[in-house]
């Protein structure tokens, strides 16, 4: 059961083949059987996940009209609160502490009768792209556990590929949801900016921070992200508008004559050889399937690494000043309140984390704020036009989800630029503010490690990237003769 | 030996610039939906937002961003179509997110003026007070430092927060420099703030008081000797509480910059706390190295851009201008200048037009606002508006006097009493027994009697002796237990000893 997609298992629900408490007991067993090898979770709520399964199967017995979803467990990244559960954000900083409220997604999951299993790891505070950040030590790759599930959304993909759950919730600031998703075989959405509330989601970069839906399916996405999206006015940035249809666009799974723009900056020099020939025969599968493929040309995305940067350092130097011992988290040192702070942020925050908010703060800085911020949001504003253009030619543009295949663990640990640059081909989307998938193109033949195929769609369509992603993973699955996760190991008790 | 005011003047032209902040009167706070009512117990006004904790986000207050529109149009400033909020970073413990959310280089209102008249030696004097900029912001928490000589940080053993006042809804409104007020500076100040503050009590955005803290004037003080084109060092007061204080802080910081400057000492530019008690400031943090705060666009919120339409609403709904309004008053009650001046002094215009609305007639109203209740105000240090007594009392006590009910004897009892929290008119005067003793059968029986009592007198009284009818009227008095109308008795008593 716990290897089906998240649609079977509602069905089964709703059919009472199956009780939510079986369904959650089901997951809970097989967190306890392979999550010491994996470390996803953080957090293990088994008490609050049965009390919520039982809550649903007594709705459903006393005839209750439930929700699609009711019922179907799931992994919640620890950057979302959820009210009396730890939250940590990965880091020592928040080490205990229960936010005394839930955020949006949190209570959009409750309405939707969806049971929480627990917290997921992630790097801290969501920076970096391996989850190695994490103070709570790395999270591995089910495809191989020497190698990293790529990050910040890193605990999230890892339980779903490891069918510790059959989706999750991730965020995505600069290719967090899409990136894991590449490295782990699995379905990851980053929706339109402003498309899923932020309030609850402890921000790193509040212009670029966006929560989304990772699954192993198209369809589990597109279900997770109507049960999540959609306008709040708790959040001034979210969109006050219909959530575009992306159930029905994912069930639809057409292409034909759909325009699917190539971006040709994002493809070349330092992508492996393998992650480019699966992008290239998804292509030939598109174009087969009756899509019109078109070359485009996004001149400026050259500067996107460096203008991100800028602006996800600064608006985190910023917004991690609240953690100051003052409230809430770790306290440490004595003497003034200055001297407590000091001493509590030296020892709460790990070294990336540091480095971003000395690198934002100097950004910032008054003499250098033109130069640097200034000059990024500039950055930011062609970029958006960049894709205004590409997107008067294409319907969806497409690329490599990221550069490569999962690397090792501790390999780029010490090289922040070669980490940075696997976010190359994520970071412009969240830069624009526009949607993005990430869905599996395959295993690459230097090491039958899985690779990602990206698809981009304007502002608020982002029912396009899931007609094109259902109709390329439909395909897919057909060639691999079943879902792609059943080839990777099987993990069990050592 | 300190240097006098006018020895300062003489040799220096001070130049002034005054910020205001004003806590909006709106039900709830500027980013969230905690209360605003101030003085509720501490820590239990707030939520995740206002606390800052993580993953809470703003909202802005619609209120709030109308209020301070409407501030902007009285103080006849531009209201920018498209103005952004941005974050001030600093960290302090009573600042929940360790930055404030303000606004920076795109403030909502921009380039306005305010007209003042102030009453010198030779006449009244017009002065235009340019205004730089409004624009909103919200409110910090509240630390108390506990332990220590002084209250202050310093020395302290421990602090305790507040964050009830945090996020509460504030209104910067700064002037650009004010210069060529020379002698009369603080007066210019005083009656800036002043009319300042009548006209945001006017437009009902805040409750303007100045000892709660929901108005806080910041006054910069600059001094160059006469002739000189460049500014000199400014100093930064903080803390100054009262309309009297504004004057007399930048009355003391002018002699004291002037005491540096003739000494050829520099003036350090710094913050400097005002003290009531002494009158005198002493000086905070030193602004030589200044704080970084790192602006930039708060990205939890988005660009306020409010419509025309929304605009030309706001205007349309804009009350009469208090000096207008005064004008108006000033020739309807036909009140001297003087006069005028003390009402606005003591703040008690509002309450006499009231009171005139009610049916008194004006020159009583006022005389009885700007007499016992300003005395009995004064004598206990609070304003008028905040005693016990209000404009329909005050009316109808007048009334009762008009009908001769009651005396003006009586009526500073019943005054007193209401003040005091005895109950209503009405029920004081029922009471205490008060009641004019008006019926002429009974009080010429008093009169017999008192006759009959000291005939002698009464004797001198006819043969002309009018000051001997004191004795006669004292007694009558006594006996009424001072509520017969005293001239009435006199009326009386002179009618009946052939005298009249």
């Amino acid at each position: 059961m716990i290897r089906k997609s998240a649609a079977e298992m509602a069905k089964s629900l709703a059919s009472g083949e199956i009780t939510s408490v079986e369904l959650t007991r089901a997951h809970l067993d097989q967190i306890s059987r392979v999550d010491s090898q994996v470390n996803a979770f953080l957090h293990i709520d088994r008490e609050g996940a049965l009390e919520q399964a039982e809550q649903v199967d007594a709705k459903r017995r006393a005839g209750e009209r439930l929700s699609l979803l009711a019922g179907v467990p799931l992994a919640l990244k620890d950057v979302l609160v959820q009210k009396g559960i730890p939250t940590t954000c990965g880091s020592k900083m928040l080490e205990g502490w229960r936010p005394p409220y839930d955020s949006t997604v949190v209570r959009r999951l409750r309405e939707n009768g969806i049971v929480i299993l627990g917290k997921t790891n992630m790097d801290e505070f969501a920076m970096g792209s391996s989850t190695e950040n994490s103070a709570y030590g790395p999270t591995r790759n089910p495809w191989d556990l020497t190698r990293i599930p790529g990050g910040s959304s890193g605990g999230s993909f890892a339980a779903i590929a490891s069918f510790q759950a059959p989706f999750a919730i991730g965020t995505d600031t600069g290719g967090s949801i899409r990136q894991p998703a590449a490295v782990t075989a699995t379905v990851g959405v980053k929706p339109t900016y402003g498309a899923v509330s932020r309030y609850g989601l402890v921000a790193f970069s509040s212009s670029l921070d966006q929560a989304g839906p990772c699954a192993r399916t198209v369809l589990d996405a597109a279900y997770l992200h109507e049960a999540i999206a959609g306008h709040d006015p708790l959040d001034s940035t979210s969109i006050n508008a219909p959530v575009p249809a992306v159930v029905a666009a994912a069930k639809d799974g057409n292409v034909g004559g759909m325009k699917i723009g190539v971006i040709k900056e994002l493809q070349g020099d330092g992508y492996q050889p393998g992650v480019l020939r699966l992008f290239n025969e998804s292509l030939e599968i598109l174009a087969s399937l009756g899509a019109d493929i078109v070359e485009v040309s996004c001149k400026y995305f050259d500067y996107a690494l460096a203008a991100y940067y800028l602006i996800a350092p600064s608006e985190c130097s910023s917004n991690l000043a609240r953690f100051d011992a003052m409230r809430y988290g770790i306290r440490r040192g004595e003497g003034s309140a200055e001297e407590v702070m000091n001493a509590t942020r030296q020892i709460g925050f790990g070294r990336e984390v540091k480095r971003r908010i000395i690198l934002g703060t100097y950004a910032l800085s008054s003499g250098y704020y033109d130069a640097y911020y200034g000059s990024a949001q500039k950055v930011r504003t062609l970029i958006s036009r960049d894709f205004e253009s590409a997107f008067k030619l294409a319907d969806v543009l497409v690329s490599p989800t990221a550069p490569t295949t999962a690397f090792k663990i501790g390999e780029k640990a010490n090289d922040p630029i070669a980490m940075y640059l696997n976010d190359i081909a994520t970071i412009p989307t969240n830069l624009a503010g526009i949607g993005g998938m990430s869905l599996p193109s395959g295993l690459a033949f230097e090491d039958g490690l899985p690779a990602g195929f990206q698809i981009m769609a304007p502002a608020m369509k982002d029912d396009l990237m899931y007609k094109a992603g259902a109709a390329l993973e439909a395909e897919l699955v057909f060639k691999w003769q079943g879902p792609i996760l059943n080839l990777a190991p099987k993990l069990g008790a050592r | 030996m300190a240097l006098r005011y006018e020895e300062a003047i003489a040799r220096y032209e001070p130049s002034l610039g005054l910020e205001v902040h004003v806590e909006l009167a709106t039900v709830s706070k500027m980013f969230c939906g905690c209360n605003t009512v101030f003085g509720a117990a501490a820590n239990t006004q707030t939520c995740p937002v206002c606390l800052g904790l993580p993953g809470a986000l703003p909202v802005a207050n619609a209120k709030a961003i109308e209020y301070t529109i409407a501030i902007g149009l009285a103080l006849n400033c531009s209201v920018a179509p498209f103005s952004r909020f941005a974050r001030k970073n600093y960290f302090y413990p009573d600042m929940p997110k360790n930055f404030q959310t303000s606004q920076y280089d795109e403030p909502i209102c921009t380039n306005g003026y305010l007209d003042i008249t102030i009453d010198t030696d030779e006449g009244s004097k017009d002065f235009r007070i340019e205004i730089e900029r409004v624009h909103m912001e919200e409110d910090t928490g509240k630390s108390l430092h506990m332990g220590g000589a002084t209250g202050r940080i310093h020395g302290a053993d421990y602090s305790l927060l507040d964050y009830n006042r945090a996020g509460i809804p504030l209104v910067e409104i700064v002037t650009k420099v004010i210069d060529g007020t020379g002698r009369h500076a603080p007066e210019v100040a005083r009656a800036y703030v002043s009319e300042l503050r009548d006209i945001l009590r006017a437009l009902g955005v805040s409750d303007v008081k100045m000892e709660q803290g929901s108005l806080r004037c910041d006054a910069n003080v600059s001094l160059r000797p006469i002739g000189s084109e460049k500014l000199g060092t400014r100093s930064e007061t903080k803390n100054v509480n009262s309309l009297k204080s504004v004057e007399r802080a930048i009355r003391g910081e002018i002699i004291r910059h002037a005491e540096l400057l003739n000494s050829n000492q520099r003036v350090i530019q710094e913050t400097r706390h005002f003290h009531e008690d002494t009158g005198l400031t002493t000086s905070g943090r030193s602004k030589e190295q200044a704080e970084d705060y790192r602006y930039f666009p708060e990205p939890d919120l988005v660009p306020i851009a409010p419509s025309k339409e929304m605009i030309e609403k706001i205007a349309a709904t804009l009350p009469e201008k208090p000096s207008v309004r005064r004008k108006k008053l000033q020739e309807a009650w036909q009140a001297p200048d003087k006069e005028m001046a003390a009402m606005i002094n003591a703040d008690v215009l509002d309450l006499v037009e009231a009171t005139v609305k009610l049916g008194a007639d004006p020159t009583r109203a006022r005389s009885w606002w700007l007499g016992e209740i300003a005395r009995i105000a004064n004598e206990r240090s609070v304003a008028a508006s905040d005693l016990a007594i209000s404009a329909a009392d005050v009316a109808e006590i007048v009334a009762l006097i008009v009908k001769g009910e009651l005396t003006d004897k009586l009526a500073r009892q019943v005054v007193e009493a209401l003040i005091n929290g005895e109950g209503r008119v009405g029920q004081i005067i029922q009471s205490r027994g008060i009641k004019v003793v008006s019926d002429d059968s009974s009080l010429m029986a008093a009169i017999e009697r008192a006759i009959a009592a000291a005939p002698d007198v009464a004797e001198k009284v006819r043969g002309g002796n009018i000051p001997a009818s004191g004795a006669l009227i004292g007694a009558v008095m006594k006996e009424s237990k001072g509520q017969a109308d005293a001239a009435k008795v006199r009326d009386l008593l002179l009618k009946h000893l052939g005298q009249g």
